[in-house]
């Protein structure tokens, strides 16, 4: 009797708690977009930043010459940059628009000039310097072989115009100058917080200075980064939000939760186990985007049987990759017929990697190890994490099954893992990769003999040759066909198993409009906004 | 008092720098450095970062260094975030630790106390045996299944509370009580379990026998001897709740330091990793101090010894 209006009371409390209005929908009161942004970036310096997080961070904050488009990864937009024009790929000249830094301070081709030496400062030791290096004598002075920079391939003409020098023709240069490392930074603010050349100058926790469609108002470590509309920005009647506010929740189930809570418009990503669910229950608000990264198996070209083309082929078509995305990720991923993930106009390398079991035995057979007999017991190596696990039992299975050859598993945390197989200790590995830009390059770069990323130590003179060949070739159709060609020869002697291509399980809010589903990870926040 | 607490202090000298040894190699034995990671980096540019970071000095040098470090509190700067040291982390993230840690403390107390002491006082009754199950599978029930139910219940369902962060008062809600309930658990445990065996001794008896009511008895007499298991474990507890918990501050997003702690040894920030272990010692070293003295107060015996 007396449970009834205990019930009743929670209950009213319960529809009173559902008719608040949410954390989203006061924010897009305010025109605040809140979004799921993984874990705390180590940084938002351009120059020194590494990880995803804090590049959605940073392109908010800074514009390099080529803005992100909104929808279309493949098209250049003006950003810093009012228009360009080059001498056969290979001398850029970008004149620059006025435009200002939060501080008041001119943007000047001579900030670019600055983030550049910055950026290549051997001292500064940043990770992605390598992505300079197609500037002439760019890699010369980062590895200390020069200490003028004013040999290196690029100039300031005058306060607004910049060119810029390469070693040879690239043909998306433009596509590859969005990435932050290409970034200017403000003299000024950083001199007053330390070196050009000193990691731990802390002059983005000081006084961020930038040049981008949002300016810092509040970080918080593990908490909240604020960013606010810029009122000086060159482009700021299309900024159509009044500012961002990022979340850094490390754990993909509480973002999953606060979004249904309704304290996010958007999640990083979306727990693995719960895709599935949320496909079936049709939940409008999840979105697979496609992503340029592919999840593959290294496998060690230099150690014995791996050293022969026979063997390693024979494993990759025992492998059945459709079965792993429909019954493992289960995430909306593609079997991977290739290494290049689709996405990039104009490129289509013919696939390879197929599932023929037939076709696996009789290699296998070929190489001396028929039915699997002889076949020495190799070990998958791969990093800690249960998803990897289950696709490493899957393809043990597979092979048990399909081929008579038994593997074993061994996992490794993280960091020892990195340096177990950069040391080349390893057999078989599990390895992702995530293309910096628009092209296949930075794909089949890391299968070059001369890669420093080459960890399954393959080698082949023709296709060194080839990719050597792509990088001076100035017709974009010829370039990619040259390219086209390398990975198929790449793929013939399968140094490496294509498991399959990422893709970016999201959660956002359908009044979010202007997200458009890109591949790369690169995003231009202007074009995002409320519907009415 | 005085000079028990000076002996104590001079004890810890040795212990802390103990612990600072075998963290030192042990970081430096551990496979994987701060640099190694999946996108391969120049080596000219490890180089530099080594250079920068003193890893290429002789390892003397290097205990040396950071010792004198951390004695004079001068950290350098972290690899895991540049621009910042160890003594910004802990600044910026320890009060965070400490507010949850005490609002859970206060929760557990709350909880555990009164239910431990009816459990005893009303014992082989349905008041001993149903919260001394409940207790039982608090104990059972990790906080990772706890807080996500809290938060499934009064987050998504009835909406009434934040999910993740600590920006209002109200966020501190649902870590305090899920840090909270796992420790009501035990106390509650520890409470009965001490208050049984007081209630069983001879000054019990005379208590009752010079007819002092049962309420003076279990509440006046046999609590300051009863509640001695909680107080010892009291020490550590405390020391490990409001240095962080890195489950609670995972699952509700709370900004503080445990999860440094965890995170300072996956990414092999050598320094945060020394200071966030010292920093844990020295706070635990304090804490069973405290503890020791607060014995003292509650067991007159003692303080003979």
């Amino acid at each position: 009797m007396k449970l009834k209006p205990l019930i009743f009371a929670t209950l009213a409390c319960a529809c009173a708690g559902f008719s608040y209005a949410t954390p989203a929908d006061d924010a897009i009161k305010e025109g605040i977009l809140l979004l799921g942004n993984g874990s705390e970036p180590h940084s938002l310096d351009p120059h020194i930043n590494s990880s995803l997080n804090g590049h959605h961070v940073v392109v908010s904050l800074i514009e390099g010459l080529i803005a992100p488009h909104p929808t279309d990864d493949n098209i250049p937009m003006p950003g810093m940059a009012e228009k360009w024009e080059h001498d056969d790929y290979t001398v850029w000249t970008f004149h620059l628009r006025e435009a200002t830094w939060t501080n008041g301070e001119p943007v000047t081709a001579n900030d670019f000039l600055y983030g550049f030496q910055r950026i290549l400062s051997p001292k500064l030791g940043s990770q992605y310097s390598e992505m300079l290096f197609s500037m002439k004598n760019a890699k010369a002075f980062n590895e200390g072989e020069i200490e003028d920079f004013s040999q290196v391939g690029a100039i300031a003409v005058d306060d607004r115009t910049l060119k810029v020098t390469l070693n040879g023709p690239v043909l998306y240069f433009l596509n590859m100058i969005k990435h932050e490392s290409w970034f200017p930074v403000n003299k000024t603010t950083v001199e007053k917080y330390g070196a050009i050349d000193d990691p731990a100058n802390n002059w983005i926790r000081e006084e961020y200075v930038g040049n981008g469609p949002f300016k810092l108002k509040n970080w918080q470590m593990n908490q909240i980064i604020e960013v606010e509309k810029n009122p000086d920005y060159w482009d700021a009647e299309n900024v159509l939000l009044n500012g961002i506010k990022f979340y850094p929740i490390a754990s993909s189930n509480t973002e999953d939760q606060t979004f249904n809570r309704g304290g996010l418009h958007k999640t990083y990503e979306v727990p693995a186990d719960l895709i599935p669910v949320y496909q079936e229950r049709k939940d409008s608000n999840l979105r697979i985007d496609p992503f340029l990264g592919s999840y593959f198996y290294a496998l060690n070209n230099t150690v014995p049987p791996l050293d022969n083309p026979k063997v390693r082929k024979a494993l990759s078509y025992a492998v059945n990759r459709n079965s792993i995305v429909r019954r493992i990720t289960k995430g909306g991923q593609t079997a991977a017929a290739t290494f290049t993930p689709s996405g990039i106009s104009g490129y289509e390398p013919s696939p390879v990697a197929e599932f023929n079991p037939k076709k696996a035995r009789e290699l296998l057979a070929e190489a001396g190890y028929p039915g699997g007999e002889g076949f020495p017991k190799l070990t998958l190596l791969f990093n800690t994490l249960e998803s990897h696990k289950a696709i490493a039992e899957a393809v043990q299975e597979m092979w048990l099954k399909i081929l008579g050859v038994e593997i074993e598993l061994r996992n490794q945390e993280w960091k020892v893992f990195v340096d177990t197989i950069s040391d080349g200790n390893f057999q078989i590995a599990r390895y992702g990769w995530i293309g910096d830009y628009l092209y296949p390059d930075t794909f089949l770069r890391i299968l070059h003999s001369d890669s420093g990323q080459n960890d399954s130590r393959y080698s082949n003179p023709v296709y060194d040759r080839l990719l050597d060949e792509s990088f001076v070739e100035v017709d974009p159709k010829k370039r990619l066909d040259i390219l086209a060609e390398a990975e198929a020869i790449m793929l013939e002697d399968m140094p490496i198993i294509p498991i399959y291509h990422y893709v970016r399980p999201i959660r956002l809010d359908p009044r979010v409009k202007g997200w458009h589903p890109k591949s790369i990870g690169i995003r231009n926040y202007k074009g995002i906004y409320f519907e009415n | 008092m005085l000079r028990f607490i000076f002996i104590r202090l001079g004890q810890a000298i040795p212990i802390l720098l103990a612990i600072y040894t075998i963290t030192f190699f042990m970081v430096r034995a551990a496979p994987g450095g701060p640099f190694s990671q999946e996108r391969k980096v120049a080596p000219h540019i490890i180089e530099q970062q080594m250079e920068y970071y003193g890893f290429n000095d002789p390892i003397h040098v290097q205990f040396f260094r950071t010792l004198w470090q951390h004695i004079t509190f001068d950290f350098p700067p972290l690899t895991s975030y540049p621009g910042l040291t160890s003594k910004d982390i802990i600044a910026d993230t320890f009060p965070v630790s400490l507010q949850l840690g005490l609002l859970a403390m206060i929760v557990a107390l709350s909880i555990s106390l009164p239910i431990g002491i009816l459990a005893a006082a009303r014992k082989n009754t349905v008041l001993d045996y149903a919260p001394m199950s409940m207790a039982m599978v608090g104990i059972c029930l990790p906080t990772f299944v706890i807080g996500p139910l809290l938060a499934l219940l009064f987050g998504v369902w009835l909406g009434w509370l934040n999910i993740s962060g600590w920006f209002s008062v109200y966020d501190r809600i649902l870590p305090a009580c899920t840090l909270g309930l796992f420790y009501a658990a035990y106390i509650a445990r520890l409470t009965r379990g001490g208050m049984l065996e007081t209630l069983n001794m001879d000054y019990i008896r005379s208590a009752r026998a010079k007819g002092a009511s049962e309420r003076r008895v279990v509440l006046v007499h046999a609590l300051r001897g009863g509640i001695m298991p909680v107080v010892s474990f009291f020490g550590p507890a405390l020391a490990g709740l409001i240095s962080g918990s890195f489950v609670v501050e995972t699952i509700f997003q709370v900004p503080g330091l445990g999860r440094h702690f965890i995170q300072a040894a996956l990414s092999r920030d050598h320094s945060l990793i020394l200071s966030t272990v010292l920093f844990y010692a020295a706070l635990i070293i304090v804490a069973n101090m405290i503890v020791d003295i607060v014995q003292i107060l509650l067991n007159p015996k003692l303080r003979y010894q």
